[in-house]
Parts: C-alpha cells; sequence; structure tokens
C-alpha cells in the first residue's frame, strides 16, 4: 500500500469517527434536552437549566461525544490539511438525513436530497485530492 | 441590517480564525506517532500547552454564541447560507494563512459541500 493511500486511509477514517461523535453528541444533547423541557428565559429559568444539565447523564454522555470530536478534529487537522477536513467533515449531514429517512421514518423532499447528492459529491471530490500539502512533523514525547 | 452585517462578519472571522488558530496549533505540535493511549496522551498533553489551541477556544466559543444571536436576529435563510459560506472563506483562510495548495478540485468540492448544506438545512429546519 503507498503512503498516500494510507495516509488518505487514516485521514478519512479520523473524519468519520469525527462525524460519528458530532452526530451521537448531538442527539444525546438532544435527548437530554427533551427530558429538561423547555428552558424559561429568566434569570430563575436558566439557573434552573443549568443544574439540570449538570445533573442530566444523557447530557453527560453528549458532551464526552463532542470531547471526542474534538480531539478527533485536532487530530486530523495535526497532519492533514485543513481545506480537506473541513468539507470532508460535511459528511455528517448526508449522514444525519439517511438517518432520519432510515431510523425515523421523516419524509425528505426533493431540495433535501439534491443537497446531500451535493454534499457527497464534493465530499468525493475534496477526498480525491492530497490530504496534507504542507509539512507535516511527528509529535515528539 | 447593519447590525446584522457586522455580526455575521464577526461570527465569519470567529469562526473561521478560530479553526485557522486551531489547525495551525496543531501543525506546530505534529501528528501521533501512534494511536497507543499513552502516546495520545502525550500528544494531547502537548496540544493544551499550544497557544495557538488556547486562541483558538475562545473565538470557536465566540463564534457559537455570535451564531445563537444572529439566530435570533435574522431569519434562517440568511443566517444559513452565510453559516455554510464559511466552507470558501476557510478555504481562502486555508490558501493565504496556512500556505495549503487547493486544487481546482477541491475548491470545486468545498463549493458543492457549501450549496449542498445550505439546501440540507435549510429544508431540514423549515
Amino acid at each position: 500500500m503507498s503512503h498516500e493511500h494510507r495516509l488518505r486511509i487514516k485521514t478519512l477514517t479520523v473524519v468519520l469517527v469525527m462525524v460519528l461523535c458530532a452526530n451521537l453528541g448531538d442527539l444525546m444533547l438532544k435527548r437530554g434536552m427533551l427530558q429538561i423541557g423547555a428552558v424559561q428565559i429568566s434569570a430563575v429559568g436558566i439557573w434552573h437549566a443549568l443544574l439540570s444539565t449538570i445533573h442530566n447523564g444523557t447530557i453527560w454522555l453528549g458532551i464526552l461525544f463532542l470531547i471526542g470530536f474534538t480531539l478527533c478534529y485536532m487530530t486530523a487537522v495535526s497532519w492533514a490539511d485543513y481545506s480537506y477536513v473541513m468539507p470532508a467533515g460535511a459528511f455528517g449531514y448526508a449522514v444525519q438525513t439517511v438517518l432520519a429517512v432510515i431510523i425515523l421514518h421523516e419524509a425528505v423532499n426533493a431540495q433535501r436530497w439534491i443537497g446531500v447528492v451535493l454534499i457527497v459529491t464534493g465530499v468525493l471530490l475534496v477526498g480525491q485530492t492530497h490530504p496534507t500539502t504542507t509539512e507535516t512533523k511527528t509529535a515528539t514525547p | 441590517m447593519i447590525k446584522v452585517g457586522l455580526m455575521l462578519v464577526f461570527f465569519i472571522c470567529c469562526s473561521t480564525g478560530g479553526e485557522i488558530a486551531m489547525t495551525y496549533g496543531m501543525k506546530q505540535v505534529g501528528e501521533p506517532g501512534s494511536f497507543q493511549p499513552m502516546v495520545l496522551l502525550q500528544f494531547i498533553g502537548q496540544a493544551v500547552r499550544n497557544g495557538w489551541v488556547w486562541l483558538a477556544l475562545p473565538l470557536l466559543a465566540a463564534s457559537f454564541y455570535s451564531l445563537l444571536i444572529l439566530l435570533s436576529w435574522a431569519p434562517l435563510s440568511v443566517v444559513i447560507p452565510a453559516s455554510a459560506f464559511n466552507y470558501v472563506v476557510g478555504t481562502f483562510g486555508a490558501k493565504y494563512l496556512l500556505n495549503e495548495r487547493v486544487s481546482s478540485k477541491r475548491w470545486m468540492g468545498v463549493v458543492m459541500v457549501c450549496v449542498g448544506v445550505t439546501l440540507v438545512l435549510l429544508t431540514g429546519k423549515n
């Protein structure tokens, strides 16, 4: 396997984990906030919401996934181009739409499907370019 | 209108600036030698000691809050294309600030992603 091929697989794997963590994190935050209920826009309401989020396990699980997303992002850009990782990460929007259809049986209109096709085509185009066009170094312990 | 425009500029500057600072910092740290837990912990330790990473974090937080403010001020049809436009601004930043070589194929991909994200988010939130 060539160096470039290995680099591409490594980068896309980290980006895939990054996208999964971001989507699962958002899902957990949404679930957690549904358990807590609508936040009242007042000093007392916001204070209650803050306390409720601190004591909610689902919110913490969401935060853990979002920390995972940040670590994956930091790892990916330590060797790959920002202009490669950033658009590749948009693949998550396409995954969300497909999951909404398969799991939640949501109806998705033609405009959204066109968006998904554009994102996937865009990510495939970016994915074909070389992941690194600048010098990279290895972190020294 | 001027207020929304200024906040949009602030949001795009913070978002792109934060991500570029993060990338610059992580390029200084360098890639982890392997994915073993100890190596990754050392890698994270080096990242949190990097000044550019610390510059990135408040910028990214400011971009998040300015997006929330924008959503309360302007319609989604304005805010979402502007936030998707970050992909284009970010690519310019990568080219001129990080000296990345952005090929025409990558540009085409970025523009497609930008339009695609706008379509998906606009229909999703309607």
